[in-house]
Order: structure tokens, then C-alpha cells, then sequence
């Protein structure tokens, strides 16, 4: 006997009534994707949780994966027996065995299946028994057990579970439409993708590049830092917009404390542009109150002020050490950390407005001809697309 | 040509050419230089180290390319010593390590280090207790081979580890020279803090190796002068050499998944063959690893031998190829207790998974042609 499949538990989607389905559906989809290299598996999907079969699998890196799906709330091993409880009794004496270094359990039975001939109370002292009789060494501790063996007794068959992960959480990624995220490459960017994933959200990127300004490293660290957000949704593609010459033309023709506005808000519009054409509602950033200058209260809105499209900040509220504390966690801060300059922080000058004035910037702006600039910006947009299914084996022949 | 001297170094696989060829070609940009040229070495680099984390099944952060066995052993041991000297000045090895092991040792010696190097049983194998009487307040490192480069002796790592864990101060290295690719070693699982692989054991080639160095465990370099390697070891990064033994690992580690039964085989056969043929004496001992079987056969000197069977094509060796060039006994085989007889007769027959049953036949027969022609005039 061994565990044959692994069990997930849904977070937020057993709180959906009708349209659970869309949700539930979504989930499996991105489960399946993401589990595409363990052929052998099976995903089945019911109401109200995901069974993984294994077919042979090692369970351990499955798991590992599970947890890093948005929509999961918790994972377990499972072994499926008949309602029989011979069989049941078996199995759970076999969870008792594998579990390494307890020394103490307790058997939760819950049954769905009243048909079932003992009640659930009654069959958890019969289990006990049979443990407590073919075991040595092992005692019951109803309070707190070493492990804890769930018995899951429902209409057509018996699940018997032990130790609980917790997974990521969340809505699936895809069930809360798409947004275009302001990817810099810093620290906050990434963890806003990472944030608005966690509620359900599809990711596309926009990155803007200024060569040779900015370095070819600098796009390798927007695509690397892409990468490791696909290991919670599915593929991200990379809108790189060519901002070099928009970027000189600001810096020589806006007074020197309102160009970093300027920049930001011809950010915006293009972003705006590109979302509209990619079907894409809102934009997302990185944005904290008060971090920096572009950033106050003022600059927001003198920024915000070009475009009518939502923003999405869900860091707005953060502490600079929460948002590492994040960023540590999944991953993308060793990433964030590397040295190469972007956009942001080239042609700064060394006292931007902190209280730029919405009628100045408009001003400063309609005074130079823009329009064909951002056209080219926009035409110039190179695609690209971050699926480490598809593109990891580049170097294939070498290695 | 028979090779059965693959201990001492492998054919390298005809893919590892190809690889550090291209590599060599089209991959010359430094992997630091700041321009896309050099940016397209670093993402090989990098790709190149992910496979081999994901091959031994350790973390990225862990892998340091270095030049081979002896600079892993070198920069295991020093790096400890040198780095953790405050704590403590002892260290414990086995006397039957590899040169790259003991030299260094004793060069630490010199330095004011002490050196407990551990005997052996007549299986060559240390004994665990021996090693827990050994450790003191002062003890930082202890370094014992897998697979014993002359015996092919296996030591009892898991248990060394055990051990070594109770000592939160100690570090444990452990050479894998000859183990790698041919028994598998957990490195987690055996609590192993410093790992050493050589690449041309592997069919890989020379100048590349692998030191596993476990995440938080803090060495002093070797060599000064960059950051690279993640700041454990400067100089522009080999990057075709090191590209080309990450596919000699791959390939290695297929190898020992599909044909490891084929080599206990042969091993076992040849052997079984060695028995029958009077006057040698198997000194590998029953547990070992296949790929090296040591005899003596007492009466002959062993560069007769080797060289007699040069002629026919056929080579193997005596002892360790860096011990080879000192006279008469192997070390080795005076720590394990044998006669002088035997000690100063020894011969290493070393496969690899590239040896074939027939080779092995013929190798046997040729053998005790070579005695017998021999034997009127040596006896």
C-alpha cells in the first residue's frame, strides 16, 4: 500500500456559489499546465477539491509545485480505499507506519455517506483499536497528536489523509481578467505582479528599455524575474518598448524637476496604448506612497491624470521591509538585487519635484511635439514571450 | 586497445569534444563583461550551473566550478582551515585519502594545524568509533573519500555524517572523485557540507571539477583577484570546459542508471577469472565498487607487468597515478595491513562503463600469458 494520489483543498472558491465553475475550471487548467511534465498523472476536478493521481509519480516535487498555485489553499497525500472498513482500517494503519517519528496520533473520521454502517465517533475508537493492537510503542493524544489521521468516508469512497501543507492561496490565476504590469526590474514591480497573480490575475509586462543607456542585462533581468513569476500563473509576455529617444528628447527639452514626471506620464500613455490593444483593462505598479518622489500624492496624480485606465497598486500600502519581506519569500529578490540601471534611474536629476502641479506639467508638455515620438515608441515594441516550458532548452545541444 | 586504467583518467566522450568545441568557438565572450557578447556567455554559464545543481539535486547557489579533484580537495580543506582557524586547529582524515587529501593536510601541518589521520581495517575502511574518539574541542574538519581511488573500497559516509552532525562546529568533505557516477551519494542525506568531483573521471575533461559547497558554509579562496564563482574562486570562468562537463555529468549519470548491472558484472567476471589464474592474490575487498579491482601478484615486479601488457595493447595501472612516480609500495595498501609482498606487487584494474565482457576475457588471457612468459625469468 502506498499513497496513491495527492489531494487539494480550495481556498476562496468554497465560498463561490454559482459561478464556482468558471473557478474551479480555471483551476484545473492551470494545475494540468503546470503539472504537464509528470505524464503519467491524472487531475480530477469535483466541486469541491482536485485529485491528483499518481500513477507512480514521486509525490515529493508534485507537492512542491501544488503549493505554488494560486486558488489552492492546502495539500495532502491521500490513499483512496473502498467504504469497507476492512480496507479502511488497513489503510490507516499504513498512514500510521509512514508517518516517521510519531509517536502519538489521533483518527478523525468524517462521513459523508450515512449509508456507511458506523457512526463516525464510533469508528474512530474502532480504528484506534486496530492501531493501538498492531503497533507497539504508539498512544492515542486526542489534544495533541503527532499525527493526525483524517478518514474521509463519502458516497462512493474513502479518502484517508494525514499531514496538511499549506499552499499559496488565492483565486486561480485567469479568473479575474488580465493586467499590464509596469515591470522595472526593481524590488516593488515584481512583487506587485506576484500580488495581483494572488488574486486571480493574468500577467503581461511592459518594460521599458533605453540603450545603450540601459544594458542588455537589465532586459535579461525583467525576462529572468518573469520567468520566476510564471511558476505561479502561466506565461507572461514581455511588451519592450524602445525608450531612448523619447527619454533624451524629455531630458533636453522639460525643466530638469519635472522630467521625471513628464517620463512617468508618457509611461502611462503608452502603457494605456498597449493595454488597449492587447484587450487588457487596467495597469498595475509597484507604487508605495511616499517611497519617492514620483510617488507622493501629488506625483501620482499629475501621472495618473494621462489616463483614464484603472491602476492597480497593491503595494500602496506597504512598508519597504514588508515588500522584501515578500519578494525573499518567492523568490525574485536575488533577482531584484542585481546592479544593472534601468530606465528609472538614468537622467534623473538631482532634485525631482516631489510636489510636481498637474497645470505645469501639462504646460511644460505642450510646448514640444511628443506625438510622433510615442508612435515610434509604440511601433518599435518588441514581444516577448517567457514560457519555461517552451524555451529553456536553448542551450540544449551544449549541455 | 583494451583501457582499463579509468581510475587514472577516461576517454572523454565524443559529445564533451563537441560541446567544448562550440563553446570555444562562439561562446568566447567573457561571461563579466558588461556587453551583450559576454551577456550570452553569463546566460550559458548560468544555465550551465542550474543543470548541474539539478543533476546532482543540490541548489544553484551550491555548485563552484573549479579545475578538478585537487583543487576541490585543496579549497575544501584550506578553505575550512584557513577560514575557521579561530575556532579550532585539528582535523581529521583517513591515511588512506588521496594525495591532494594528505599533502594539503600535512602542508597544514606545517602550519601549525594538527592532523589526525585516521587508520584503516584490513577492508581499508575506517571505523566510526575511531572518528568520535577523534573529534576534540579543537577538531574543524573532517575529510574522508567515498571510493577509495587504489581498493575501491567504499567508507561508511551516512554513519561519518551522523557523527560529524553531532558536532555543530565540524564540517565534514568528502571526497566523491572516484564515487561519482558510479554510487550514489546524498549529499543532503549523508549531512556533507563540501563535496569533491573531478570531471575527467567522468569522460569529461581535464581541468574541470565540481565542489559542492553546502548553502551558509563559509571557505576562504584559493585564489584572489574576482568575484566570480561566487566570489569563491577568482579567474575568468573556463566556460567551455565547464559547459562540456556538465554534459559529461549528464551522461554519466544516464550511464549509471542503465549499465551499473552490466558493470558489477563485469567486475564480477573478471574476478571470477583472476581466481583461476595462479599467484594473485584479489586484494579489493568484497564490498567495493565495481569499477576497481586491486591484486597483487607477489614475485613479479608490477611496471613489468604494466609494461609487458603495454605491448599488447592492454593498460592498467599500479597505483594512484599521483602517487605513481614514488617507489615501490602503495600507502594505501601498507595502511590496510597487508604483507610486503603484496604491498609492493599491487596493480589497479579500473573500468569504465564503456568496457565490454570480451575486452575483460581477453585482458585475462593475456595476463596470464604475460606470467608465463615472465615466470622464467623473474622467479
Amino acid at each position: 500500500m502506498n499513497y496513491d494520489q495527492i489531494l487539494l483543498r480550495y481556498g476562496e472558491i468554497g465560498l463561490k456559489g454559482k459561478n464556482r465553475k468558471i473557478f474551479t475550471n480555471r483551476l484545473h487548467e492551470n494545475v494540468v499546465q503546470k503539472l504537464r511534465k509528470y505524464p503519467d498523472i491524472k487531475v480530477k476536478t469535483t466541486r469541491d477539491r482536485i485529485y491528483i493521481f499518481l500513477n507512480g509519480h514521486d509525490p515529493e516535487p508534485i507537492m512542491q509545485e501544488c503549493t505554488e498555485i494560486f486558488g489552492i489553499q492546502s495539500l495532502s497525500l491521500a490513499i483512496q480505499v473502498d467504504n469497507d472498513p476492512e480496507s479502511i482500517k488497513e489503510a490507516a494503519l499504513f498512514a500510521l507506519k509512514d508517518a516517521d517519528d510519531a509517536k502519538t496520533f489521533k483518527i478523525s473520521t468524517k462521513r459523508i455517506n450515512k449509508e456507511f454502517p458506523i457512526g463516525s465517533q464510533e469508528f474512530n475508537h474502532v480504528l484506534g483499536g486496530h492501531l493501538l493492537s498492531n503497533t507497539e510503542g504508539y498512544t492515542v493524544d486526542v489534544h495533541n497528536p503527532d499525527i493526525e489521521i483524517h478518514v474521509d468516508i463519502r458516497q462512493q469512497e474513502t479518502y484517508l489523509t494525514s499531514k496538511r501543507i499549506w499552499a499559496a492561496g488565492g483565486l486561480p490565476v485567469g479568473s479575474a481578467g488580465k493586467t499590464l504590469l509596469l515591470l522595472s526590474g526593481g524590488i516593488d514591480s515584481p512583487v506587485a505582479g506576484f500580488m495581483t497573480m494572488k488574486r486571480g490575475v493574468q500577467l503581461e509586462a511592459i518594460h521599458f528599455h533605453s540603450p545603450p543607456y540601459t544594458s542588455e542585462r537589465a532586459k535579461q533581468k525583467v525576462i529572468d524575474l518573469a520567468e520566476r513569476l510564471t511558476n505561479y500563473g502561466s506565461k507572461i509576455k514581455i511588451h519592450v518598448v524602445p525608450f531612448t529617444k523619447l527619454q533624451q528628447k524629455i531630458h533636453r527639452e522639460i525643466p530638469n524637476g519635472y522630467s521625471m514626471t513628464v517620463m512617468r506620464r508618457m509611461m502611462m500613455r503608452i502603457s494605456e496604448q498597449v493595454a488597449k490593444q492587447n484587450g487588457i483593462l487596467s495597469l498595475t505598479t509597484g507604487e508605495s506612497l511616499g517611497q519617492v518622489a514620483s510617488q507622493t500624492m501629488e506625483s501620482m496624480n499629475a501621472i495618473n491624470a494621462v489616463t483614464s485606465y484603472p491602476i492597480l497598486r497593491p503595494l500602496i500600502a506597504m512598508d519597504k521591509d514588508e515588500i522584501i519581506e515578500i519578494s525573499q519569500k518567492v523568490n525574485l529578490y536575488d533577482i531584484s538585487i542585481r546592479p544593472y540601471e534601468d530606465c528609472c534611474t538614468i537622467f534623473v536629476p538631482k532634485s525631482p519635484k516631489t510636489k510636481p502641479k498637474a497645470d505645469k506639467v501639462a504646460y511644460y508638455e505642450s510646448q514640444v511635439d511628443f506625438a510622433a515620438d510615442l508612435q515610434e515608441a509604440i511601433d518599435g515594441i518588441e514581444v516577448i514571450e517567457v514560457d519555461p516550458s517552451s524555451r529553456k532548452d536553448e542551450f540544449e545541444d551544449l549541455l | 586497445m583494451i583501457y582499463l586504467d579509468n581510475s587514472a583518467t577516461t576517454k572523454p566522450y565524443p559529445e564533451v569534444i563537441d560541446s567544448f568545441s562550440q563553446v570555444a568557438q562562439q561562446f568566447y565572450g567573457n561571461p563579466s563583461s558588461i556587453h551583450s557578447f559576454g551577456l550570452r556567455s553569463e546566460r550559458l554559464l548560468n544555465q550551465a550551473r542550474k543543470q548541474a545543481a539539478h543533476l546532482i539535486d543540490v541548489d544553484e547557489s551550491e555548485i563552484v566550478f573549479t579545475s578538478g579533484g585537487t583543487e576541490g580537495n585543496n579549497m575544501a580543506i584550506k578553505g575550512i582551515a584557513f577560514a575557521h582557524q579561530n575556532r579550532g586547529k585539528h582535523i581529521i582524515t583517513s591515511q588512506i585519502e588521496h594525495p591532494s587529501v594528505l599533502e594539503t593536510c600535512r602542508s597544514l601541518e606545517e602550519q601549525g594545524f594538527r592532523v589526525t589521520y585516521l587508520p584503516v581495517n584490513n577492508n581499508g575502511v575506517i571505523s566510526p568509533i575511531d572518528l568520535e574518539k577523534a573529534i576534540t574541542e579543537e577538531t574543524i574538519l573532517v575529510s574522508i573519500m567515498h571510493v577509495n581511488n587504489e581498493l575501491g573500497t567504499i567508507q561508511p559516509i551516512q554513519e561519518v555524517g551522523q557523527i560529524v552532525s553531532k558536532y555543530p562546529k565540524v564540517f565534514f568533505h568528502v571526497d566523491h572523485v572516484q564515487g561519482f557516477g558510479k554510487i550514489s551519494l546524498d549529499f543532503y542525506d549523508c549531512l556533507i557540507d563540501l563535496v569533491t568531483i573531478s570531471g575527467h573521471k567522468i569522460h569529461g575533461l581535464r581541468g574541470t571539477g565540481i565542489l559542492f559547497v553546502k548553502k551558509g558554509t563559509k571557505i576562504s579562496p584559493l585564489f584572489h583577484g574576482g568575484e566570480q564563482e561566487n566570489k569563491f574562486r577568482a579567474g575568468t570562468e573556463n566556460l567551455a570546459s565547464i559547459v562540456s562537463m556538465v554534459k559529461a555529468v549528464r551522461l554519466i549519470l544516464e550511464q549509471q542508471q542503465i549499465k551499473s548491472d552490466q558493470l558489477r558484472a563485469l567486475s564480477n567476471k573478471l574476478k571470477k577469472s583472476l581466481k583461476t589464474i595462479n599467484g594473485i592474490m584479489i586484494n579489493t575487498p568484497e564490498k567495493h565498487a565495481d569499477h576497481i579491482v586491486n591484486i597483487s601478484i607477489p614475485g613479479y615486479k608490477p611496471e613489468v607487468i604494466i609494461h609487458a601488457l603495454a605491448e599488447k595493447d592492454i593498460f592498467i595501472s599500479t597505483k594512484s597515478a599521483c602517487s605513481s612516480k614514488q617507489p615501490d609500495e602503495s600507502a594505501i595498501l601498507v595502511a590496510c595491513g597487508f604483507d610486503k609482498e603484496i604491498r609492493n606487487s599491487g596493480l589497479r584494474i579500473s573500468l569504465s562503463y564503456e568496457n565490454t565482457i570480451e575486452e575483460i576475457e581477453q585482458f585475462c588471457t593475456e595476463l596470464q600469458d604475460v606470467l608465463l612468459q615472465l615466470s622464467g625469468i623473474m622467479r
